[in-house]
């Protein structure tokens, strides 16, 4: 079967597709998406794995999904709602906790327990963060500029970023330069001295990477994260409704309300190039569509080296896009309950079960779990970041049950020997007994659980290496250089083909720029 | 002597509020915010079961032959019409048909009424039912109320109540047996979301409080100040006595009065029911004639403003929560209105505000600018005329 009549098709239906979708359609043009799946939302989605639990079976959190999206989608409208998390709380081996708060107060108070010094650090370095992110944070709603090229339109760019980092003091700019270079650790303890706070903190440091907190560059990848957190009451950091699947499912809302169609078990196959033109795509079914243009938001990996022909691109490209780091490290574990896991740090309260739980009590701890991984294993005593959805919002669990979501970091992708289901168990209850440790009535809540190494994570949402950002957020891949030098600006070598997924500048996380900037790009090119 | 009077929830109500935030409302002390920060107490109301004390309401009984009449007479919707177990909400006028106040009239049952207001109104009833086979008897003491919105708070009362909820139907009432005592419950609200306000005996006040409570654990239940209901009301389009409009009876001038056609109440002024009201005449000339004012929401541009901010290396500073203070609305060099609460929705993740303007800048669509302080200096952020409500999810009616 043979169709003719798009103008344009998106390769995939995670959240950076349909974002894309949805702006075409929006400026009133004939679209597309594909998804391999039975629903929408890539790695952003919600299933009910166990009956009545709601699992947010990748990622689990929002933080820089661009306001602009939310307003111009009219994603409220399509049931998009932010929950805000108010806290996040770690448990220490002394058997006492240490806390952070959404009122700051609170949270310096809370730190003073442990050390008046970092309580008085923590100010500070509040405050230099937030100054850092904000002067770096319009890159993420600009096109990135090419440092090479001479166009004015590049060097008006490049101007543009000059101006921004204008705003910081010498001081601060000093900073910056250390930041870019800096292992997390280093930044914080040159700030901190309480383990668990510095554990925690690094922690935001290596989240996606196939790094450890003592690795070179990871200040840098902290700074990325911080920047979700800087707008204060205007953010978009939370959990959202119905878990990460409520966003996924808005966009969709939204799209098909603007007129984009939406196959689902649609998968693509080849992307059909004529004239050095991308013109169609052919699936896996035998189904032939044809378009003005195809926009992938599948990563990198699968854009340039599986879906086109290696004939139509430059072998420096196909160079740059085989060593693009996109190994996955990190396995979630999620988990169906019957009653609250009890912390012995806190015991008759609920209160902190409304935000975040970290087993994070020291960088050490954290390294030492990245030590199992480089060498091919996963962590026996892994760095967890916990949240409990069904506390956030009621309706993830039957009432008086929970559900239970754990990232988990080490598990890394080339496990020695392969994952299998035996390795699988065993990563699993590595998990359940780390936290076991601070909550010792875990293991009798649990209902039903669900273990995905980043080998599940690939086999089910078709990420190359189960990397959940499709490429490390490494300062050596953002920016003009995402996801090789030279193609950064979502444009292909092969016309009317575009990169729509995170693996494209600004990266990976609920964001949906990626996808917006394609679409926008494709409009500019008169699709 | 000079305190304000406690709520019959203050026991519990007093536990839990963290900050020690209190308000005062008609005489009372309530919650301003239970926690530090009001996001969640905010959220409670969009997406799970807030559970908010307000007893201070005005709440009249008025019962007798003649209690229709009296109504009918004294508010501009058509009386006679209420059904028994349904209520209105309204406005009433002066003479001049300029608004006096607002709030509920429910029909308990042929001849007996309750009304909710914003502020005392004992003596202009009187003086309206004299004459009238009516006793009116204030009730603002001795019947505590609870709202109870968001859209888990059906499934809330549905596992607390004697009597199932289920088909109880918006802006309609009933009687029901609560944690043991009995209640009424009607379909109301000053929110925009599914919801319901609780009447009682003040003396049975703390039993209903945790029986909601308990019921609704499983649900997300959270007790919230007014606040975050300030917030969601801006959200709802829903306006306040003596922060967007002033009462007649206060009004020093003129100018600071305003008729329920310049509210956007045109839907409450039933012209076409039969005989006197008070401000019949008034409103009748308006209607025909044009309004002056009107009230609008208005949204203002996050980008625009952003760029105001940026001008001098900030991200936008405005607060987490409703503003109500006056912020001129211009277009071009000329003010043609103003704002009278303004508020950032953290669902919408909008500015939006509640503006009195000038006609024609009434109209939906306009492009006007609002008035914003950047760092001490006065700028214009670029504001459009939207449809009210902002917000209005499906099941607030279902």
């Amino acid at each position: 079967m043979t169709t003719n009549n798009y103008d344009a098709i998106i390769i995939g239906g995670g959240h950076n597709g349909l974002v894309a979708g949805a702006y075409l359609a929006r400026a009133g043009k004939k679209v597309v998406v594909l998804e391999r799946r039975h629903l929408v939302g890539g790695a952003t989605i919600t299933e009910e794995i166990i009956p009545g639990f709601q699992f947010t079976e990748f990622s689990y959190v929002v933080s820089l999904l661009r306001p602009e999206i939310i307003r111009d989608l009219k994603l409220p409208q399509h049931g998009l709602k932010i929950l805000p998390l108010p806290s996040t709380f770690t448990p220490m081996d002394n058997g006492d906790y240490i806390a952070g708060w959404d009122d700051h107060d609170t949270t310096r108070r809370e730190i003073y327990r442990h050390s008046p010094k970092d309580a008085e650090a923590y100010d500070e370095y509040g405050r230099r963060m937030a100054r850092l992110a904000k002067a770096i944070k319009p890159i993420l709603s600009m096109l990135p500029p090419d440092p090479t090229s001479l166009s004015p339109k590049d060097l008006m760019g490049l101007l543009k970023l000059g101006q921004f980092a204008s705003t910081l003091t010498e001081k601060e700019l000093y900073g910056l330069a250390k930041i870019m270079t800096q292992s997390a650790a280093d930044m914080l303890e040159e700030w901190f001295e309480t383990d668990a706070l510095l554990g925690t903190k690094s922690a935001s440091g290596i989240i996606g990477t196939f790094l450890g907190p003592r690795s070179p560059s990871t200040a840098y990848v902290l700074l990325h994260h911080y920047m979700g957190e800087i707008d204060g009451a205007f953010r978009a950091w939370g959990f959202a409704k119905g878990g990460t699947g409520g966003i996924a499912e808005a966009i969709a809302s939204s799209a098909r309300a603007f007129g984009a169609e939406i196959k689902l078990n649609a998968t693509a196959r080849q992307v059909i190039v004529k004239g050095g033109r991308a013109v169609g795509v052919a699936l896996e079914n035998g189904d032939e569509i044809y378009a003005k243009a195809v926009l992938s938001s599948a990563d990198p990996f699968v854009t340039f080296l599986k879906l086109v022909e290696s004939k139509y691109l430059p072998d420096d490209l196909i160079h740059s896009i085989n060593k693009f780091r996109t190994r996955g490290s990190s396995g979630k574990v999620n988990i169906a309950l019957s009653e609250l896991p009890e912390f012995t740090a806190l015991p008759d309260s609920n209160v902190l079960h409304r935000g975040a739980v970290s087993i994070s009590p020291s960088i050490d701890y954290i390294e030492r779990a990245y030590d199992d991984a480089k060498y091919g294993h996963f962590a026996k005593e892994p760095y967890v970041d916990m949240i409990f959805p069904s506390m956030i919002d009621p309706d993830m669990a039957p009432p008086g049950k929970h559900v239970m979501s754990c990232f988990v970091q080490y598990a890394p992708y080339d496990i020695e020997g392969g994952w299998d289901d035996a390795k699988r168990e065993a990563f699993g209850e590595s998990v359940i007994a780390t936290i076991e440790r601070y909550a010792p009535n875990i293991r009798r809540a649990i209902i039903g659980k669900q273990v995905l190494t980043p080998a599940d994570t690939e086999r089910i949402t078709g990420i190359t290496g189960g990397n959940i950002f499709h490429g490390e957020l490494l300062l050596h891949q953002l920016f003009f250089m995402r996801p090789a030098t030279k193609w950064s600006g979502f444009r292909t070598p092969i016309n009317g083909y575009y990169l729509a997924g995170s693996g494209a500048h600004p990266g990976g996380g609920i964001m949906g720029a990626p996808g917006k900037f394609a679409a926008e790009l494709a409009l500019k090119d008169g699709i | 002597m000079r305190q304000l009077r406690n709520t019959p929830f203050h026991e519990r109500t007093s536990a839990l509020c963290q900050p020690q935030n209190w308000r005062k409302w008609a005489g009372y002390f309530v919650v301003g915010s239970y926690e530090h920060t009001i996001d969640r107490e905010y959220w409670a109301i969009r997406n799970a079961a807030a559970l908010i004390d307000v007893t201070p309401l005005m709440k009249y009984i008025i019962k007798g032959r003649d209690a229709a009449r009296l109504l009918d007479r004294v508010t501009t919707r058509d009386i006679q019409k209420l059904k028994v177990g349904q209520v209105y909400y309204t406005g009433w006028c002066d003479d001049e048909g300029k608004m006096i106040d607002d709030g509920t009239v429910s029909r308990l049952d042929e001849t007996t009424f309750r009304m909710t207001a914003a502020e005392p109104n004992l003596r202009w009833l009187m003086m309206n039912a004299v004459g009238l086979d009516v006793q009116i008897e204030e009730q603002t003491e001795g019947v505590a109320s609870l709202s109870l919105q968001g859209p888990n708070s059906r499934s809330v009362l549905k596992r607390v109540c004697e009597t199932d909820i289920e088909g109880l139907k918006y802006f309609r009432l009933m009687k029901n047996i609560l944690g043991g005592v009995e209640v009424t419950i009607s379909r109301t609200g000053y929110t925009g979301d599914l919801g319901y306000e609780i009447w009682m005996n003040a003396k049975d006040a703390l039993k209903v409080w945790d029986a909601l409570m308990e019921a609704g654990h499983d649900y997300g239940i959270t007790p919230v100040g007014i606040l975050a209901l300030d917030m969601a009301r801006v959200e709802a389009g829903l306006f306040m006595l003596e922060v967007d409009y002033t009462s007649a009876s206060h009004a020093w001038i003129e100018a600071q009065k305003s008729s329920p056609f310049e509210l956007g109440l045109d839907w409450t002024v039933a012209l076409d029911k039969p005989g006197y009201f008070v401000g019949r005449r008034a409103l009748e000339r308006e209607k025909k004639e044009g309004s002056a004012w009107k009230l609008v929401g208005i949204e203002i541009d996050w980008v625009g403003m952003e760029q105001l901010y940026a001008e001098v290396g900030l991200p936008p500073q405005i607060p987490g929560s409703a503003i109500r203070a006056s912020m001129p609305i211009m277009v071009g060099n000329v003010q043609v209105g103003y704002a009278s609460t303004a508020s950032w929705s953290p669902l919408l993740k909008k500015y939006i505000a509640l503006a009195h303007l000038q006609k024609p800048y009434y109209e939906l669509g306009t492009d006007v600018r609002m008035e914003i302080t950047v760092e001490h200096q006065r700028k214009h952020a670029p504001a459009k005329v939207v449809k009210l409500p902002f917000y209005e999810p499906e099941w607030k009616k279902k």
